[in-house]
């Protein structure tokens, strides 16, 4: 019976990719997308890994949809010049033969993965009680792992510099993005105005739960996002400029604050990112709430884009 | 392998530059510019004490974070290679920030502007990254460590924001992108079959078993699409070529490397030797067909920093070589030509960030890049041109130069290894580098028509920083054999 | 193991699409179609062997994937506004 819905389950996934790859018209071919991500998702809770499943939602299906959607509206035609740039039937053989191919390796490659297969959950588990968190996925994220958790933090504050820098000069300083006229009524402002309040306890919730259960700073930061960008696109909520330090602040809070403390271990444990064990939950919580806020404005600026409006 | 005393020299390393690019964007203005001003000696300093500290050790300098030891947790090591690139990179970033200063300088009390914030925060940002990318002892840390160098080499190269930049950046972020992907896969069936990618963990444990094999090719592949190996160098001109002059210099001097030390560890380092013999040879293939085609496209083409981004692709050959000549051979010819690697990586490095700077120069002061126009060049920009022709001579592989060294040594190993065919290689990329300096030199060397006036004044202050470079390129030729034994460390 | 292959089988589809596709924002959606794939072969080693630490690496891997999907989009969103383009084909085929 699970065998079945695993099957279905794999099928429709690569289904609605081939779909999505197939189909002439941007905008289907993006809602497809979303349509897969919702499926990805379901497949990582059939894998047991919700904490996953919850950022493939809400990253990977939601926001990313997003700004695809933002993309297909704001790039209009070019019809005649992507037809003339369409390979050749005998170049898509070729890449067609290339990539499955590498498929096909992959495939062969998995299927003869060690048995049993290795593994560091004994050892994840084990050291839990020293930090004092529950969810093992929290523990590798933010004490074994912690530096690629760090570097990723700075990746996204990366991508909001160089987003912006991609604006013309005379732009910069100004809002991010487009500004949207106000929706005073209609099903836009009304979603605008009932969903944050919620949304907002929801996503700090998630952040908060992380620790513990599945959840994290990560999702619940997308979920902030998600509400902030919804107020935004309702004209509810106008963006701070990109001069406004207080919104830079906001955005390298999260790894700066990872840093403090991963300095502080230099002082009080064993070295750069070590907890003491007595504090070490209150420290990762302290970070975690930092990761949230910058995650959230992060995402929040990625999709509105470089700077277009006047001049602050 | 331990954690050593010392280790919170790799973590200042990494986090001092992270934290500056950090508070500078934060506060904005003139704080980026002047973070990376203090951080310029500072990172000089730190690498200095890390490579005096290697060498002292004669051993790695090793370091846990957050005391957790692999495979649960992330070591960042300083080997000998590392401790090299690392010092390499810190030199070459100080002098980026002094040569930058005439383009991007804020002036007190000014308003912040767009290109000089994004470049002091991208400097930071790569210098993060490639320090990141050195220190690594994880394959997916370095996984990330790439990411960062990708992001930042992107924004530095569209800093002019002209639509030629965009697309040639377009075309680069494509291919590195599926060279992430690329990348991933390898690392999922490494974790899947060894449930670790702790570098030394894994080079004590990996088989040669299917999914091995498998992750090995599309790591190399990935890589080699990084740092744009023949066939897969196409991005590469037009990004390089397009970038402003400071941004040029980092890409084609110092971000390339960071995907070639990533290819030997993975080769050098996990893959059981049984493999490493059977690719060797393909990699030193490419590598030559590189040096031929990439040599004979330098010296076809009609604009000056297009040639400089061609040779990059050339000289990215060279690196290649090692792998048939250190593989199977006896200790002392491995030696040899593993020196001589790391050696062409280090010396590449100053001589292309020199000759970068200074086409940059000259291409300002005569308002142009086009070679057959260059005449009077050698008038407008003597530091420059003096700069280019002395980097030239490193990548020709000129006695003394520490591009000589490099290109004698490897080509000694092929001789005593029997594999003289790639020596063959190595004289003629060296014939080929000879014509397309000389025909820069002698095009900027020739009298101007008397009408002639400089399009603008050239900085000497940045026409010293090329030189500068340039002569470190040299002078490493000039330096004991002995001192380059440091890159022998912990191999 | 089904999954495997479905990982396997979005793979070669998604780096199809991105290799065939001429149109640019096409290409960043196969990218992450491409994308799933990867995170989903962590997700099956991770099954495997009931270990969390491949479902780390996936977050911070969606993460990046999500950024590099965003500067991949402002890079496509400028180049149309300034030239027009939808793709980065070669000059002489663009009329």
């Amino acid at each position: 019976m699970t065998l079945l819905l695993d099957l279905i389950l794999g099928l429709a996934v690569v289904g609605v990719a081939v779909w999505t790859l197939a189909v002439r018209e941007n905008f289907p071919a993006v809602i497809g997308f979303v349509a897969y991500g919702l499926l990805l998702a379901l497949v990582w809770v059939r894998l047991g890994a919700v904490d996953v499943a919850l950022t493939e939602a809400a990253l990977g299906a939601g926001a990313t949809g997003v700004i695809l959607l933002f993309a297909v509206v704001r790039l209009r035609g070019g019809r005649a010049e992507i037809d003339a740039a369409t390979p050749g039937p005998r170049q898509r053989l070729a890449a067609g033969i290339l990539c499955g191919v590498v498929g096909l390796a992959l495939a062969v490659a998995v299927l003869s993965l060690p048995d049993p297969a290795p593994s560091q959950a004994a050892a994840v588990a084990r050291h839990l009680p020293e930090l004092g968190v529950a969810n093992p996925i929290t523990g590798v994220l933010m004490a074994y792992r912690g530096l690629d958790t760090l570097l990723e933090a700075v990746v996204l504050v990366f991508a909001v510099l160089a987003i912006w820098s991609m604006a013309p000069d005379r732009r910069w300083g100004a809002v991010p993005g487009p500004v949207f006229p106000v929706q005073s009524n209609g099903p836009l402002s009304l979603l605008a105005r009932l969903l944050p309040p919620i949304g907002i306890v929801v996503g700090i919730y998630i952040a908060w739960v992380g620790a513990d259960a599945p959840g994290g700073k990560f999702q619940g930061g997308t979920i902030l996002a998600a509400m902030g960008i919804l107020a935004w696109v309702a004209g509810l909520w106008r963006l701070p400029p990109v001069a406004s330090r207080g919104l830079r602040w906001a955005v390298v809070a999260g790894p700066l604050a990872f840093i403090g403390v991963g300095l502080l271990g230099f002082v009080f444990a064993d070295g750069f990112l070590s907890y003491p064990p007595a504090i070490a939950k209150p420290l990762i919580l302290l970070i975690e709430a930092a990761m949230t806020l910058s995650v959230a404005a992060a995402l929040v600026l990625m999709v509105a884009g470089p700077p277009e409006g006047r001049r602050a | 392998m331990e954690a050593t005393p010392g280790g919170f020299l790799l973590v200042l390393i990494l986090v001092a530059p992270v934290t500056g690019l950090l508070i500078g964007f934060a506060q904005g203005g003139r704080a980026a510019e002047r973070i990376a001003l203090w951080a310029a000696p500072l990172g000089v300093t730190m690498a200095m004490v890390l490579l005096a500290g290697v060498l002292h050790a004669q051993a790695p300098i090793v370091a846990f974070v957050g005391g957790w030891a692999p495979p649960l947790g992330l070591a960042l090591r300083a080997d000998g290679l590392a401790a090299a690139m690392l010092m390499t990179t810190a030199v070459i970033i100080a002098a980026i920030t002094l040569f930058a200063r005439a383009d991007y300088t804020t002036l007190p009390g000014a308003p912040e502007a767009r290109a000089p914030l994004a470049f002091w925060c991208f400097l930071l940002a790569l210098w993060a990254a490639l320090n990141a990318a050195f220190l690594g002892g994880d394959l997916f840390n370095l996984f990330v460590a790439l990411e960062m160098l990708t992001f930042g080499a992107l924004a530095l190269a569209c800093l002019d924001g002209r639509a030629t930049q965009f697309k040639a950046e377009l075309r680069y972020l494509l291919f590195a992108l599926i060279g992430s992907v690329f990348y991933l896969l390898g690392t999922a069936l490494l974790y899947g079959a060894y449930g670790t990618l702790d570098i030394l963990l894994l080079s004590r444990t990996a088989r040669s078993d299917a999914p091995t094999i498998v992750a090995a090719s599309l790591m190399t592949v990935g890589l080699l699409g990084k740092m744009a190996l023949f066939p897969l160098h196409l991005w590469l001109p037009a990004a390089h070529a397009g970038a402003p002059p400071a941004a040029s210099a980092l890409l084609s001097g110092l971000v390339v490397k960071a995907s070639y030390v990533l290819l030997l560890r993975l080769w050098f380092w996990v893959m059981p030797a049984a493999l490493l013999l059977a690719v060797a040879p393909i990699l030193a293939l490419l590598g030559a067909a590189a040096i031929l085609f990439g040599s004979l496209v330098a010296l076809r083409q009609a604009r000056l920093k297009l040639l400089v981004a061609y040779s990059t692709v050339a000289q990215i050959g060279y690196l290649f070589l090692m792998f048939p000549l250190v593989a199977g051979s006896a200790a002392e010819v491995a030696e040899r030509a593993w020196t001589g690697g790391a050696l062409q990586a280090i010396s590449h490095a100053f001589a292309k960030a020199a000759m970068f700077l200074a086409a940059g120069v000259i291409a300002r002061g005569m308002g142009h890049d086009r070679i057959a126009g260059l005449h009077g060049a050698a008038r407008v920009a003597p530091l420059s041109v003096l700069a280019f022709g002395l980097a030239g001579l490193s990548l020709m592989g000129i006695p003394p130069s520490g591009g000589f060294t490099a290109k004698w040594l490897l080509l000694q190993s092929a001789l005593y290894a029997g594999q003289w065919w790639w020596a063959l290689v190595i004289v003629a990329g060296g014939l080929l580098t000879g014509g397309y300096v000389f025909r820069v030199l002698s095009a900027a060397m020739r009298a101007p028509s008397p009408d002639f006036m400089p399009a603008a004044p050239v900085d000497a202050r940045q026409e010293r920083v090329a030189l500068g470079l340039a002569i470190i390129s040299v002078v490493l030729g000039l330096l004991p054999l002995a001192a380059f034994g440091l890159v022998l460390i912990g191999r | 193991m089904i999954y495997g292959l479905v990982a396997s089988a979005l793979v070669a589809l998604g780096l199809y699409g991105l290799v065939t596709q001429p149109a640019l924002l096409r290409k960043v959606l196969a990218f992450n179609l491409l994308g799933g794939g990867v995170f989903l072969l962590f997700g099956v080693v991770a099954a495997r062997g009931g270990d969390p630490v491949p479902q780390a690496l996936v977050i911070t891997g969606i993460v990046v994937a999500f950024a590099a999907t965003a500067l991949a989009l402002v890079l496509v969103l400028r180049l149309f506004q300034i030239t027009g383009a939808a793709t980065i084909a070669e000059d002489e085929t663009r009329r």
